[in-house]
């Protein structure tokens, strides 16, 4: 039996999750593009004068992409949790529970959404500090992979997560104690080789790390990490997540007990 | 022609608790089949792995052919279930609902005017555009009977549609069913309304701590039991000791008396309380309905 036997379902409950998102935008898209660019304006203050981390990029502009890949991997997460959540309290999941639509197609158009979800928010971010800043797009294949492996890694968690969840407190937990301070302690705000030896090593165990890295390769040529490495990682996690995100969803896991 | 849904030896257990025992019965395309049973008797959970919900211990269902497990896409788009919560999507309004549903059975625009028909039909077409969260109970309720319908299945599960509902939402369903009845959609109700299933349903099932203790056409198990119930008011003695283990129920001065059709004629049982001295002012006899029958087949 084909695993995309209802392309017209798959569709649908796409840009059904992409109107639940864009319902709220926000909330889903505003908030975050303005968290984002507070900490950019407070850090960008507060360190300007610092030795520049890479040779010609000031502080403000380092902080830029690590604040957009920081804050794709948070929506991403968010996007998927809370939609299975919310589908999960309010019991509406049983819609596209009784549908003939498979594992896959779920999967994808879930994560699809999400990732819809980041490119607004990066965007978004990207047009706010484009008047300000000089970003330069350095390597923008990479910079894109990066961004999609990134942003399905943690679509993907938040599949595992929403599915594992029986109420939002749940979620919050995952969040707070995972996600936030993973995403915090990744290289956002500063340059990992400048921390001392056992946290520099200990934050190349931290897959958000490539994913930050990876994108600042992206927008200036230059990183902590060899891209290829950093490629890698973000592949092989965005794999790890997708397919326990698939596994779960085609067992029905906590769904058909 | 193949049924409608085949039950075959379906086993269900949850830990220590069997809710369904080895249930088989079939179900003809065609019929307008009750599903009866007092609660935790395995009818939810019975529906449930019909939808695909869940999945049996051991056994098969098939739907219109279609094994629920290993051809489910077949199965589902074969099916439309009502569920028993009032569950919605506070995110939509109620056209948008409709459609969206459609979407996840791969219908398209082909199935809008088939939308507008049954908001017409269900007397929802004033709200079409209303958020479902500002719906009441009751048009709710139509929502998800109109959601179950989108793609056209051939088999139709209502399960509890009327539970809590007004009388006029009542009629508007019962109407709207029996119209898809006869365009040959095959209706499987749950109910703990008895009356209506009595009213609506060809065949019944019962089943009672996950067996089926009773399936047969309405009629035939109205007549399984052979008692008829006769309501008296009498004044002069009181009722002779011989009929005291016959008294069914007592209110308003007045008793009803469960006799066994077979053994027991009305006129003897007149002539006994004429000899005993008891004058009768007032009498009445019913035949059981369906409630009487589900008592007696589901007591414990």
């Amino acid at each position: 039996m084909s695993v995309f036997g209802n392309p017209y379902g798959f569709r649908t409950l796409f840009f059904k999750e992409c109107r639940r998102f864009t319902a709220v935008l926000g909330q889903t898209v505003g908030a975050p593009v303005i968290t984002a660019l507070l900490y950019l304006l407070v850090f960008a203050q507060a360190m300007s004068g610092r030795t520049p981390v890479y040779e010609g990029v000031s502080y403000s502009a380092f902080l830029v992409p690590g604040l957009i890949m920081m804050t794709v991997i948070q929506n991403a997460f968010a996007n998927t949790s809370s939609s299975l959540i919310q589908s999960k309290v309010m019991g509406n999941l049983v819609f596209v529970r009784l549908a003939p639509i498979g594992a896959v197609e779920w999967f994808v158009a879930y994560v699809g959404a999400a990732l819809v979800r980041c490119l607004l928010v990066a965007g978004a971010m990207l047009a706010v500090t484009a008047p300000f800043l000089q970003l330069p797009f350095a390597r923008p294949l990479e910079l894109f992979v990066i961004f999609a492996l990134g942003a399905t890694a943690l679509a993907a968690g938040g599949v595992i997560v929403g599915l594992i969840s029986q109420k939002f407190d749940h979620i919050a937990a995952f969040t707070n104690f995972f996600i936030t301070p993973l995403s915090f302690l990744s290289g956002v705000f500063y340059s990992v080789s400048a921390l001392p030896p056992f946290w520099a090593t200990a934050s190349h165990f931290n897959p958000f790390f490539y994913m930050i890295d990876g994108f600042r390769y992206g927008m200036f040529g230059q990183a902590d990490a060899p891209i290829l490495m950093s490629l890698a990682w973000c592949a092989a996690f965005a794999a790890v997540m997708s397919g326990i995100a698939l596994k779960m969803l085609a067992d029905g896991y906590s769904l058909r007990k | 022609m193949q049924p409608a849904i085949r039950i075959a030896d379906v086993r269900k257990s949850f830990g220590a608790l069997h809710a369904l025992n080895g249930v088989s019965f079939d179900i003809q395309q065609g019929e307008f089949f009750g599903l009866l049973g007092p609660n935790g008797a395995g009818k939810s959970t019975l529906i449930n792995i019909i939808a695909g919900l869940i999945q049996p211990s051991s056994g098969s269902i098939s739907v219109m052919g279609h094994d629920v497990i290993s051809h489910w896409r077949a199965a589902r788009q074969s099916l439309g279930v009502v569920p028993q919560e009032l569950v919605f999507d506070p995110f939509f309004n109620v056209r948008d609902m409709l459609r969206l549903q459609a979407g996840y059975f791969g219908c398209g625009k082909e199935s809008w005017p088939w939308i507008d028909e049954m908001l017409d039909a269900l007397e929802l077409s004033s709200k079409r555009s209303t958020s479902m969260r500002a719906l009441s109970g009751g048009m709710k309720r139509r929502v998800l009977i109109a959601q179950a319908l989108v793609h056209k299945p051939k088999v139709v599960i209502l399960d509890e549609p009327t539970a809590g509902v007004d009388v006029e939402l009542r009629r508007t369903l019962w109407g709207f069913m029996r119209r898809l009845h006869a365009q040959g959609t095959t209706v499987v109700l749950t109910t703990h309304y008895l009356e209506e299933a009595q009213e609506m349903c060809s065949r019944i099932a019962i089943l009672d701590q996950g067996e089926v203790k009773a399936l047969e056409p309405t009629r035939t198990l109205l007549q399984r039991h052979p008692f008829r119930f006769l309501t008296l008011s009498f004044s002069g003695a009181p009722l002779p000791e011989g009929l005291r283990p016959f008294v069914h129920a007592e209110a308003d001065g007045s008793i009803e008396l469960k006799l066994d059709r077979r053994t027991q004629p009305v006129a003897a049982v007149l002539e006994q309380l004429r000899v005993e001295g008891c004058v009768v002012n007032d009498i009445h006899t019913r035949e059981p309905d369906l409630e009487d029958i589900f008592v007696e087949l589901t007591k414990k």
